[in-house]
Parts: structure tokens; C-alpha cells; sequence
């Protein structure tokens, strides 16, 4: 549905974005990670049609940006940055317009905005002017206006800002319904939000993709990924550790901690991690030791989104 | 027929807010307000003894000069302000519907603004005959001539976020506008320049024009001359909207 081909966008001498690339289908919730100033709000905007790219190209459903931007625009519903609303209408009035600006009539019109509402919890506000919503509901109404035509292709730009935990949640099992029949696009910086609600995500920083994968791939790619931690109540860290070193598969034994003995054990190939921890629970029970804890780590995105994003410590600085 | 909807959303949309706001209100109180005391009390609608509106449409240039900015002048600073611009533009309507949508809604304001001053029509007719044909005349070149400030302040509006900002462009603007062809002005520079270079200048000017239609002619040249004025800034307006995108 979304294509987006080597995306440049230069502001003066400075390039926001930087040789963007990537396709969404349909049934795809895209997550867009990045630091601030990253060039995740550009690319959005630049796909919405908001701003023209310097060069490259941006595509929805066949449709360039550019050459076509009112049929391109028709299938998109866009909550931009910081969700600006006309404060001077009132939340059913403001949907109308849009719903009409997207050529919806009648009854027609009223069905989307009632729906809408519906499905963003507007009611208790919808005959209230919007100057005087807090900010939670301004932002569910701006939602409610990207997702009013019922389009195939969402782009949210921080669609959970500013929300509270029950707003959250709702918002992303939101998008995680919608996301069955859509293609969706959402910028975020809460990593578990990634996990929990994309099917896919993007870690973008200087205006370039730097990570470009499933949630867990990316995990995969975090430093302590596919490492097994132990630990053990009545034993100290540097008495289990010759043990250790000698089970099959293992590369390297770390204490983390003394008393009670936590250890890090490093598998010579992340996939036989599974293996390798079977064989020290033989271990352990054979040698009666009283393990508390025995698990593989699984990465944190957070590990991989520091790593890969943070200036001078990049070892994914130049992967693609 | 969809863009003409397009244009009618825009249009309505930009009405409603305006209307929930004071500022349409204050604008129309305020222009009945200053057009009443300027005709009778300083234009000596009484004592020229004349059954016409002269006095009446005499004042619309310097009325609309600070009236007209001060109602347009949020027409698209207010958007670019909130971010509303954004959405806007990315709903699937062009920037000429958009432009064409909020100019044609604040002039529906200052028309229904100019309508309400049908009670001096009622007057003249009252205390004598005049020639209704002049007054038709007078207000469409009234119309015309509160349009063309319209599109200067669409214009101004488009290039700053600061309405403050917005509103002194186009009053400068609309200032020089009625300027080049008003006859202090024009006798000043009489004494300096070829009268060919002073003519070509005065054809450049509001005023001429707007007095030969007050006079009771619809010449077709007066009429292209404040269309193509208001053609050249919305165009004006467009190209800024164009180039601020570019970034």
C-alpha cells in the first residue's frame, strides 16, 4: 500500500531525512522509532503530502504524492504532530468538515462522525468546543478525524502523546484492531509500545534507517540476546563457575554477582542457547545446587534502540 | 462540482469559526458604526443637499483599509500558529480550494457587512430621488474594493504565523494601494515627475478606479483592474503557501 523510495528531504544544508526506503502492506502495523529530530515526523509528512520530498519518491496505493496528490490524499488519514484542531468548532462540527472535506455527504457524513466518535470515546465531549477539551480528548479527536472515511492507510505521528495509561491502552488496542485490514504507519519513542502493538519496526536516526525488522529481530540484536542468567541461593558465583565452563556449547562464563551467585553465560551460537540451558539445569540438579532462577534473555529494544542510535558507541551506525 | 464542494467546506468551515468568534461580530458593528459617523457627521451627508451616496461610499477606503486586514489577517497565520495548516493540507483538497474557500468566506462577511448598510440606501431614497443605478454602482465597487484589501490580507496572512505582523503588511500594502492615486499625493509628485509617469502610476491605484465606478460607470477596465488585483494576490498567496512548504 505504502511505498516510499529513497526519500531525501534537505532544510537548507541540513538533510532531515536522508535516502529513506521502505514498503508497508496491508495487515502491516509499521512502527516508527527514532530520537527527536530523527526525520520520523519529515517522512510522515512527506508521505501525507504535507511537504513535497527534495527528491525520491513517496507512493500510496499506487498513487505518487506528487504527481497525484488528491487521490493519494483521499485514502490517507493522518494525525499529525501534537494533533492540531480548529479550536474554535465544536468536536461534532469539527468531524463534519473533515468528513466533508473528504467528500462524505448526508447520511453518509453522519454515519462516519457518529462512528467515529464511537470509536474514540468522544461522546461525553462531542457537543464541546474544542478549546476546551483537556489534552487527551484533543488528541482522541484528532484521531477520530484520521480514521473518520475509514481509510486503508493510516499514518500516526505519536498517536499515544500526552495520553494517560488507560488512553494508551486503548489507543494501541485501537490501532492493533484497525491494523488487520489496514496498512498503518505510527511514530513512537515507548519501545514496549513497539513490541506490543507492531508487526514491524523501523529504528530511523539522522534521517536514515539504521534497523529495519520484526520487534523480536530487532531484540535478537541487542548485546545480551540469547545469553542464559543463573541463579543460584547457596553457592558463591566463583565456586559454580569452573562447573559452568566446562558444559558443552558454553563460550563464556560471567559472575554478576558474588552472593547470591547470579551468572551470565554466553552460548557459542545464540540458537542453541535453549540446548545449552537444558544441559546446565542437568547440571545444577546433579550437583544440588538450589537454583532460584534459570532463563534465556531475550534482548531489550531498549538496548538495541540505545545502541544503534546513540553518536560514537554505533556498531549499527553503519549497517543498513 | 466536487472542488466547488471542496471550496464551500473550506468556506464553511472558516465561516464557523469566525461566527463562534467575536470577530465577525466587532467587524460589522464596527464598520456600521464608523460608516454612519464618518457620512453624516463628517462627510456632511445633510449639508451637500445632494440626493446621493457620495459621502457614504467616499469613506470605504480608509474604513476598509484598517477593517478589512484586521478581520483577514488570521485567515492563514491562525493556522499556521495552531498546525491546523497541516491537516488542512493533507486533506484531499488543493491549496486553491483552500484559498479560494477562506477568501470567499470573509467576504461573505464583509458582504453581509456592507448589505446592513441598506437603512442610508432607505434615507437618500426617502429625503429625495437619487440615481439608483450610482448606488448599485457604489456598491459593487465597494465590494470589489474590500475584496482586493481581502486578498493583499490573504496574501500577508500566508507569509507570517503572527497575525499582529500579518495585519500591518497589509495595511502597508493597501496603503499604497490607495496612495498612488490619491490627489495630495498625485499633486505632490506633479511637481517632480513627467505626468505620463504619474498616469501610469495612478493606474495602479485603488483609488481611481474606485472613484470612476463611484461616479456611476461600470467601465469594464475598472472592474478587470480590481479582479486581476485580487487574481495576482491570491496567485501571491498560493505561491507562499507553495514555497513554505518547500521548506
Amino acid at each position: 500500500m505504502i511505498k516510499v523510495e529513497d526519500l531525501r528531504k534537505n532544510f537548507g544544508t541540513k538533510a532531515a531525512v536522508d535516502g529513506v526506503s521502505f514498503n508497508v502492506e496491508k495487515g502491516e502495523i509499521l512502527g516508527f522509532l527514532g530520537p527527536n529530530g530523527a526525520g520520523k515526523s519529515t517522512t510522515m509528512r512527506i508521505l501525507t503530502g504535507f511537504l513535497p520530498p527534495t527528491s525520491g519518491s513517496a507512493e500510496v496505493d499506487g498513487f505518487d504524492l506528487e504527481d497525484q496528490p488528491v487521490e493519494a490524499k483521499r485514502l490517507i488519514g493522518y494525525l499529525p504532530e501534537n494533533a492540531p484542531c480548529y479550536d474554535d468548532m465544536f468536536v461534532s462540527g469539527f468531524l463534519k468538515f473533515c468528513g466533508e472535506a473528504r467528500g462524505l455527504r448526508g447520511g453518509k457524513l453522519n454515519d462516519a462522525v457518529g462512528r467515529a466518535i464511537a470509536t474514540c470515546f468522544l461522546e461525553p465531549v462531542a457537543h464541546q468546543s474544542i478549546d476546551t477539551l483537556s489534552k487527551g480528548y484533543r488528541h482522541r479527536t484528532c484521531l477520530a478525524q484520521a480514521i473518520l472515511h475509514d481509510p486503508p492507510v493510516l499514518v500516526l505521528d505519536e498517536p499515544t502523546d500526552g495520553l494517560d495509561p488507560n488512553q494508551k491502552h486503548e489507543v494501541r488496542s485501537l490501532i492493533r484492531r484497525m491494523g488487520k485490514d489496514k496498512a498503518i504507519i505510527f511514530s513512537t519513542h515507548i519501545l514496549e509500545e513497539v513490541e506490543a502493538v507492531c508487526t514491524r519496526a523501523i529504528i530511523i536516526d539522522r534521517g536514515r534507517i539504521v534497523a529495519n525488522g520484526t520487534p523480536d529481530e530487532l531484540k535478537g540484536r541487542a548485546s545480551g540476546a540469547g545469553t542464559i542468567v543463573l541463579r543460584a541461593a547457596d553457592r558463591g558465583g566463583a565456586a559454580l563457575r569452573p562447573f559452568l565452563e566446562k558444559v558443552e556449547g558454553c563460550s563464556a562464563v560471567e559472575v554478576l554477582e558474588e552472593q547470591p551467585a547470579v551468572l551470565r553465560l554466553r552460548p557459542k551460537d545464540a540458537s542453541t542457547a535453549s540446548g545449552l540451558a537444558a544441559r546446565v539445569h542437568e547440571l545444577a540438579v546433579r550437583e544440588k545446587w538450589k537454583l532460584i532462577e534459570l532463563r534465556i534473555e531475550e534482548g531489550r529494544l531498549d538496548d538495541v534502540f540505545r545502541s544503534i542510535t546513540l553518536p560514537d558507541t554505533a556498531p549499527g551506525r553503519d549497517a543498513k | 462540482m466536487n472542488c466547488f464542494g471542496n471550496i464551500w467546506s473550506v468556506a464553511k468551515r472558516e465561516l464557523s469559526g469566525t461566527v463562534s468568534s467575536p470577530v465577525a461580530y466587532v467587524f460589522i458593528v464596527i464598520f456600521l458604526l464608523l460608516s454612519a459617523f464618518f457620512t453624516f457627521m463628517i462627510g456632511g451627508f445633510f449639508e451637500r443637499g445632494q440626493a446621493s451616496l457620495a459621502s457614504f461610499f467616499g469613506w470605504h477606503p480608509w474604513l476598509y483599509l484598517f477593517l478589512v486586514p484586521a478581520v483577514g489577517m488570521r485567515m492563514w497565520a491562525e493556522e499556521r500558529r495552531s498546525g491546523t495548516i497541516e491537516l488542512l493540507l493533507t486533506l484531499p483538497v488543493t491549496a486553491w480550494q483552500a484559498i479560494v474557500g477562506k477568501f470567499l468566506a470573509y467576504l461573505i462577511i464583509i458582504a453581509v457587512a456592507l448589505l446592513l448598510t441598506f437603512p442610508v440606501w432607505i434615507t437618500v431614497n426617502y429625503l429625495g430621488a437619487p440615481d439608483n443605478g450610482i448606488i448599485v454602482a457604489g456598491y459593487t465597487g465597494s465590494l470589489l474594493l474590500a475584496a482586493s484589501y481581502l486578498a493583499v490580507t490573504s496574501f500577508t496572512s500566508a507569509l507570517t504565523r503572527n497575525q499582529v505582523v500579518s495585519f500591518i503588511l497589509a495595511v502597508v500594502i493597501c496603503l499604497f494601494l490607495i496612495l498612488a492615486g490619491w490627489p495630495p499625493v498625485l499633486n505632490l509628485l506633479h511637481r517632480v515627475f513627467s505626468p505620463g509617469l504619474i498616469d501610469f502610476v495612478a493606474a495602479f491605484s485603488v483609488m481611481t478606479h474606485f472613484d470612476s465606478i463611484q461616479r456611476g460607470v461600470l467601465d469594464l477596465r475598472d472592474i478587470i483592474f480590481f479582479l486581476s488585483v485580487i487574481l495576482f494576490f491570491l496567485f501571491a498567496t498560493h505561491a507562499v503557501l507553495l514555497a513554505r512548504r518547500a521548506g
